[in-house]
């Protein structure tokens, strides 16, 4: 039994079925509520830009598994699968997409602030690095305040070269505090490739220089992420300190809505595309037994149900009032 | 019930600017368990003016972190620790490092709350030792508080006096959105009378620490001083000037501006930034576009920063700030009528 248990995949000994079927509902979630999202954007009802995570789901929903709304995350411009990873309520997002006052943001933010305080999502970053030292303060009000909580700090490969990466993997390392750093390499920063940019092979790699554990993933097997950062949140909230995960994914879509895709060929994301890690995790989930094929249908249909409702909510609600632009700048004055 | 139970003396102590900005963190520290310290040296070298000195000792490291030399990081630490609990007290080594942060002072900070529509709050305090007259020269001796000033979500103020240098750290503490205080380092040996205990000077209201009627001088921080110490000369050849210590550049307080000017018909403005778009500049503009318009008698006039780095020559240093010669000069040209 210990043998067999061995070949098993670690989120299928580790996850209790229940926790798997959530899972890959939230991946259906992500994916449909981003389909969604560009839908609602080809038809001009969400203005500005966004960044879609499609392709990039099961590094998202994996990497949360093991978090509880008293812990943290800080996500990136490309943070939709991170929010709904973390809990968030797709009519909410949508409502924000939408710029409505019944968004998360109250219309102020959109897509590339989308957060949810309440869930522990710190917020998406308009700015590359932006989340990567607020996440390691994030982790020493945990540690001052004397509570096990760890953060989850989402950055892309092209944060790996800015200054804020390195200045916050040393002061989370020198304070060993409860952070895990998950760099979801997806080979990519706008048009630059990772391997251009980069001076190291992997990014994991960059570990080493700040004493922290480093492991590289592939970022669409949900079973891979899901063991690592079962780990590197072990390791956190023992109070040993902090991880980095990369997690080798891929974006189907171009960096933001301008995107010509001149970078890259037809093939490779074809290629990409073949190998869809929701399939990928849903056909794990029926050799393992965990659902059958019409179970898994009615976990996505269930989810497109939530994401055309969440777009009728977003529809609905009411625009924030035009006088009300400087509301939020700073703290309402006590009546 | 006599008069002392009425109105119970408020003690007070004679301290210098550091001490008095040492002795507002102690209160902090010790009434607030979530307020913590952070900066470059600002553990057992006590800060590189001495503003924290033994804090560490009394609070211990814990609470008075020191920070690598990582001053986008470190800022970022704040804000992060800001957003989620803390109230964190974080100490630029010299504001000119701030240009280093300034992606988390300004993307950051002064705008979660707003981003995150009301959800979220930052109430971290930025302490900048700035200002020129140390030979430190351009890297070293910036005055920012115009840049800051420029940024919504940010409060910006410049104390001028021990007093308000503790009143005006206590009273950012218990603000819930990010506060930049500017501390000119000239000032921080200057000693002056302040209460003790805990106490808060508001934000945005600037104090009128001279009363005149011939012509309103707007200072800031060191300016104030060096305003006062012109008014003294002033009034001996007959000239009462009003001297407005500005203490907040944002929000700044429009309505006692507008009064005093009202009241004198003249307005000279003197700041150590840059002249050119400088805090000169709005306080300028709110009375041409207030009803203290139309009570002007002469034009303003604004005494500020040279255009240019500050220099290392001392003579060249003083010279690329308003110094009291510069404010006797210009005053008395405009109560001449030769401006």
């Amino acid at each position: 039994m210990v043998e067999n248990q061995k070949n098993i995949p670690f989120a299928f000994r580790h996850f209790t079925p229940e926790a798997l079927r959530r899972a890959l509902r939230k991946m259906h979630l992500i994916r449909l509520f981003e389909e969604g999202a560009e839908e609602s954007y080809m038809r001009g009802l969400i203005h500005g830009t966004m960044h879609l995570s499609i392709g990039q789901e099961a590094s998202a929903v994996a990497s949360c598994m093991e978090l509880t709304d008293a812990d943290k995350i800080t996500s990136t411009h490309r943070g939709h699968g991170h929010c709904i990873a973390k809990g968030a309520d797709v009519g909410r997002m949508f409502a924000e997409f939408f710029g409505k006052e019944t968004g998360y943001c109250h219309g102020r933010g959109g897509s590339m602030h989308i957060a949810d305080v309440k869930t522990g999502n710190l917020g998406a970053n308009g700015i590359v690095g932006g989340g990567l030292p607020i996440a390691v303060g994030a982790a020493l009000t945990a540690r001052r305040l004397g509570r096990d909580d760890v953060t989850v700090c989402f950055f892309g490969d092209g944060a790996n070269n800015e200054g804020a990466f390195h200045e916050a993997l040393n002061m989370a390392a020198i304070w060993k505090l409860p952070v895990i750093f998950v760099c979801e390499n997806n080979r990519y920063g706008m048009s630059t490739p990772a391997t251009y940019a980069t001076a190291v092979k992997n990014i994991a790699d960059r570990a080493v220089a700040y004493a922290m554990p480093g492991i590289t993933v592939d970022g669409n097997d949900f079973s891979a992420v899901a063991e690592a950062m079962h780990t590197a949140v072990a390791r956190a909230r023992a109070g040993e300190g902090p991880s980095l995960i990369e997690s080798l994914t891929y974006r189907w879509r171009g960096h933001s809505k301008s995107d010509r895709n001149r970078y890259r060929s037809k093939d490779e994301i074809e290629d990409w595309m073949s190998r869809d890690p929701i399939m990928r995790f849903r056909t794990d989930l029926i050799a393992h037994g965990v659902l059958d094929a019409a179970g898994a249908e009615a976990i996505e249909a269930e989810a497109k149900a939530a994401v055309a409702a969440g777009i009728d909510f977003a529809r609905e609600s009411p625009s924030p009032a035009i006088t009300d632009v400087t509301k939020f700048v700073h703290a309402e004055a006590a009546a | 019930m006599n008069a002392q139970t009425l109105f119970p003396e408020v003690q007070q102590r004679e301290m210098s600017f550091a001490e008095a900005i040492r002795d507002a963190m102690a209160i902090a520290l010790e009434r607030d368990p979530t307020v913590i310290l952070m900066g470059e040296d600002i553990g057992v070298y006590g800060g590189a003016f001495q503003v924290t000195g033994d804090l560490i000792e009394r609070f211990g490291a814990d609470r008075v972190i020191d920070t690598p030399i990582s001053e986008l990081g470190g800022a970022g630490v704040a804000v992060g620790a800001a957003l989620t609990g803390l109230k964190p007290i974080f100490e630029f080594q010299f504001s000119d490092f701030a240009a280093l942060a300034m992606e988390q002072i300004v993307n950051q900070a002064a705008k979660l709350r707003y981003m995150l529509g009301g959800e979220a709050a930052v109430p971290v305090v930025f302490r900048m030792p700035s200002g020129s007259g140390t030979g430190a020269a351009a890297q070293h001796s910036q005055s920012f508080e115009a840049w800051f000033g420029h940024v919504p979500g940010l409060k910006v103020v410049q104390p001028s006096t021990p007093a308000d240098a503790k009143g005006l750290l206590l009273a950012a503490l218990e603000d819930p959105d990010p506060v930049i205080i500017f501390e000119h380092k000239l000032l921080y040996k200057m000693k002056g009378p302040v209460p003790l205990g805990h106490y808060t000077t508001p934000i945005g209201k600037a104090a009128v620490v001279r009363e005149g009627s011939a012509v309103t001088i707007v200072a800031s921080a060191i300016m104030v001083h060096r305003a006062l110490e012109a008014a003294a000369e002033l009034a001996k050849e007959g000239i009462e000037a009003e001297v407005i210590d500005l203490r907040s550049v944002r929000p700044i307080d429009r309505a006692t501006i507008i009064a005093s000017v009202r009241k004198t018909g003249k307005l000279v403005c003197v700041y150590e930034g840059v002249r050119t778009l400088g805090v000169g500049a709005e306080i300028s503009a709110l009375i041409a576009e207030s009803e203290a318009f139309d009570y002007l008698d002469a034009p303003i006039q604004r005494l500020g920063g040279a255009e240019a780095p500050i220099p290392y020559n001392p003579d060249l240093e003083r010279a690329a700030v308003p110094q009291t010669p510069d404010i006797l000069s210009v005053v008395r040209r405009l109560v001449r009528g030769e401006v």
